[in-house]
């Protein structure tokens, strides 16, 4: 039976943690998931896990903590947000280069400057390329089974794995959650018995060495190989995962896309928010939908693709900048997935929510609005848009 | 499962047989690099003068000295740099220094 | 609103950074998770200062609500701290009929007096009052959460009281004098105000 509990999105995943009861938690606070390692060394004084809990000076050792626990064999945690995951970077690559299993929860929230500690998702976004498994949340009951899911899908795919969610939004917010049982957790990620680490005197073992040019273009194409094979174990990880809390998960969600016309593409809680607002426009007879991705790390190209190119107009949706001049970091690459296909969506990108600017559904109502207007129109005029931001041209009616 | 060894990744492995993360699963790999190629002076051993102190050994940064019950025989020169370290702390002048001459 | 989400009740707290608005927002989800309730309770965070006013919203609803933006136009308002009144426009989107909750030491007839143009429901509660009389010290979150209770009519009265007990004892298991306080100035705020 699972347990009916009401919690914020940092508390679940400070649970799962403890369910987990991993080997070793590497800790540096930041807002806003400072409470993570809060609540995880509360466990600790109490007893409910044997964790070596280390804390640090610093984000850039908390994730080196978690290397060398990962490297020794250990199963590792630990937990960021913004500059801390930015001070992490090079140490990202380092775990994810040298293939070491673990999982971190990021409690999305945006970079300097201006200084914010609003939720958007630059930071994650910004380490999109570091070779990380990147999974996104809509709530707190996500981020809770994508933390326990994580657990196996890096010691399966030996990548590490970042479990987002929004800062504040969900990382803050109290809502109705349903945990499993503290067994049934540790039976789905079973004992983690890694094939060599350096903690083994019987084998020995070097990690990370020197890669010098007649070599260093293997491994990373090994790497690559290994996040494309990470696809199915990922699908394998929710399929398992499904059976036991009757919660299915897939690389995204698509709400009322059987015979939609227009799609809004989102990532994180405002997808929850969007889906009000396909309600609304399905009440009012207009065949709205919505694509939550979920899984960003692998990109799942294909499906996404063949998801999106069943209507015809679909809007992006960014909730982080990449200065391209040419649309957020999920348009780039979902709007590029499309390329290959015969006959695709007209497709626009909307930049939103940056530094913690509120999305409703009465934006979402004008998204629709005007996926509706360019399926008709047949163009879709500049497709790398802002909403939510203040614009001296408002009520102009120029085109932007 | 059967690891490959540190022998057989060389400038012909593919990306498919190198190691994940380029993980070394043996120790002391670094004498199948000939690093004695490197050398443009070399250490000379003069028996005769050598009073077994084995001073130069830990001094050697290669551990290109071996020894063998007590006392040191001749430099391993397929690994030897030629870096003269053990020339200047060698109390006794057992140990000479030319220029290489291959 | 859509039809599937006929009955949810949307309040929006108004408070200073100290005050205790965000846990008074959290404690009234927790009730509401108690009576078997699909709840939301978040805070909006500004300025991370002592003193600043923040706000928190609650929506409290028979079926899960996905919708993760702030609320713009509550059932309900309820102000912790009068003084936001000259501050802060808490009546902003406040619905036709909604009640505003305040901690006050004023009558409903006087806070309204403040606001030109408002005529809807007052519910005054004297929280700091209560606290002092109840707990000693002025910790106003539980007159409020109980006066909000009370007006709002979102939560049975006597369930949601025996569930604040739990809720109490899960939150002061290591202050245990703090329990019987807070549930005293629940009952007298329960018994005391009314919405006028």
């Amino acid at each position: 039976m699972a347990i009916r509990e009401r919690m914020s999105g940092n508390e679940a995943v400070a649970t799962a943690m403890r369910q987990i009861n991993p080997d070793v938690m590497g800790a540096f606070p930041i807002t806003p998931s400072t409470e993570i390692p809060e609540y995880f060394s509360q466990f600790m004084a109490d007893g409910l896990v044997d964790t070596q809990f280390v804390p640090v000076e610093s984000e850039h050792s908390a994730m080196s903590v978690c290397i060398g626990a990962s490297a020794a064999g250990a199963r590792a945690v630990t937990a960021t947000s913004s500059a801390g995951l930015a001070y992490m970077w090079e140490l990202l690559y380092v775990a994810a280069s040298s293939r070491l299993p673990m999982t971190m929860a990021v409690a999305n929230r945006a970079l300097t400057g201006p200084i914010s500690i609003g939720n958007d998702h630059s930071d994650s976004m910004g380490a999109r390329d570091s070779g990380w498994i990147q999974i996104y949340a809509e709530s707190n009951q996500e981020v809770y089974d994508n933390f326990i899911q994580g657990v196996t899908i890096t010691e399966a795919t030996r990548i590490p794995v970042m479990i987002c969610q929004d800062g504040f939004i969900t990382s803050h917010g109290v809502s109705n959650i349903e945990l499993l049982e503290d067994e049934k957790v540790r039976e789905y990620i079973g004992e983690y018995e890694p094939e060599d680490y350096l903690l083994n005197s019987d084998h020995p073992l070097a990690v990370g060495p020197y890669g010098t040019a007649p070599y260093y273009m293997e491994v990373k194409r090994q790497q690559a190989q290994a996040m494309k094979d990470a696809m199915p174990v990922i699908l394998e990880a929710a399929e398992k995962y499904g059976k036991i809390t009757g919660r299915n998960y897939g690389f995204f969600e698509e709400y009322r896309m059987e015979d939609a016309e227009v799609a809004v593409v989102v990532i994180g809680s405002s997808a929850g928010t969007g889906k009000a607002a396909v309600d609304r426009m399905r009440e009012e007879g207009k065949k709205a939908g919505l694509i939550k991705l979920r899984v960003f790390r692998p990109f799942p190209r294909i499906p996404l693709a063949e998801a999106m190119c069943r209507v015809k107009a679909v809007a992006i949706m960014d909730k982080a900048e990449s200065f391209s001049n040419s649309g957020g970091p999920l348009f780039s690459e979902a709007r590029s997935a499309l390329y290959d296909l015969p006959q695709r969506p007209l497709a626009i990108n909307y930049i939103y929510g940056l530094g913690g600017r509120d999305i409703t559904v009465e934006d979402f109502d004008r998204i629709y609005d005007e996926l509706f207007a360019i399926e008709k129109s047949g163009d879709p005029g500049d497709v790398y848009r802002y909403i939510g931001v203040r614009d001296s041209r408002d009520g102009e009616g120029q085109e932007r | 499962m059967k690891k490959i060894r540190a022998k057989e990744i060389n400038e012909k492995i593919t990306w498919q047989d190198i190691t994940p993360g380029a993980e070394i699963y043996e120790p002391a790999t670094s004498r199948y690099v000939q690093t004695g190629d490197w050398r443009v002076m070399r250490p000379e051993f003069i028996e005769d003068k050598c009073k077994q102190c084995l001073l130069c050994v830990p001094f050697c940064p290669d551990s290109s000295i071996p020894v063998k019950d007590g006392r040191r025989g001749d430099f391993d020169f397929a690994h030897c740099k030629g870096c003269g370290i053990c020339v200047r702390v060698c109390p006794f002048d057992a140990i000479d220094f030319v220029k290489e001459d291959r | 609103m859509s039809e599937k989400q006929g009955k949810m009740t949307e309040i929006r707290w108004h408070g200073r950074g100290g005050q205790g608005a965000k846990t008074a927002c959290l404690l009234l989800a927790e009730a509401a998770f108690f009576s078997g309730k699909y709840v939301q309770g978040f805070p909006e965070y500004g300025p991370e200062r002592m003193g600043a006013p923040i706000t928190a919203y609650n929506r409290i609803s028979d079926e899960e609500c996905t919708v993760h933006s702030n609320i713009y136009t509550p059932d309900h308002v309820a102000v912790v701290d009068e003084t936001l009144l000259s501050a802060v426009d808490v009546l902003s989107g406040l619905k036709e009929g909604g009640v505003l909750i305040i901690n006050t030491t004023k009558t409903a007839d006087e806070v309204r007096d403040e606001l030109p143009g408002f005529e809807g429901p007052v519910c005054v509660v004297d929280a700091k009052k209560i606290s002092m009389e109840m707990l000693g010290r002025n910790f106003p979150n539980t007159p409020m959460l109980a006066a909000v209770v009370k007006a709002s009519d979102v939560l049975d009265e006597e369930r949601f009281i025996s569930d604040m007990r739990k809720s109490f004892e899960h939150k002061f298991h290591d202050k245990p004098e703090m329990i019987e306080g807070n549930m005293k100035a629940l009952q007298k705020t329960m018994d005391e105000v009314r919405v006028e």
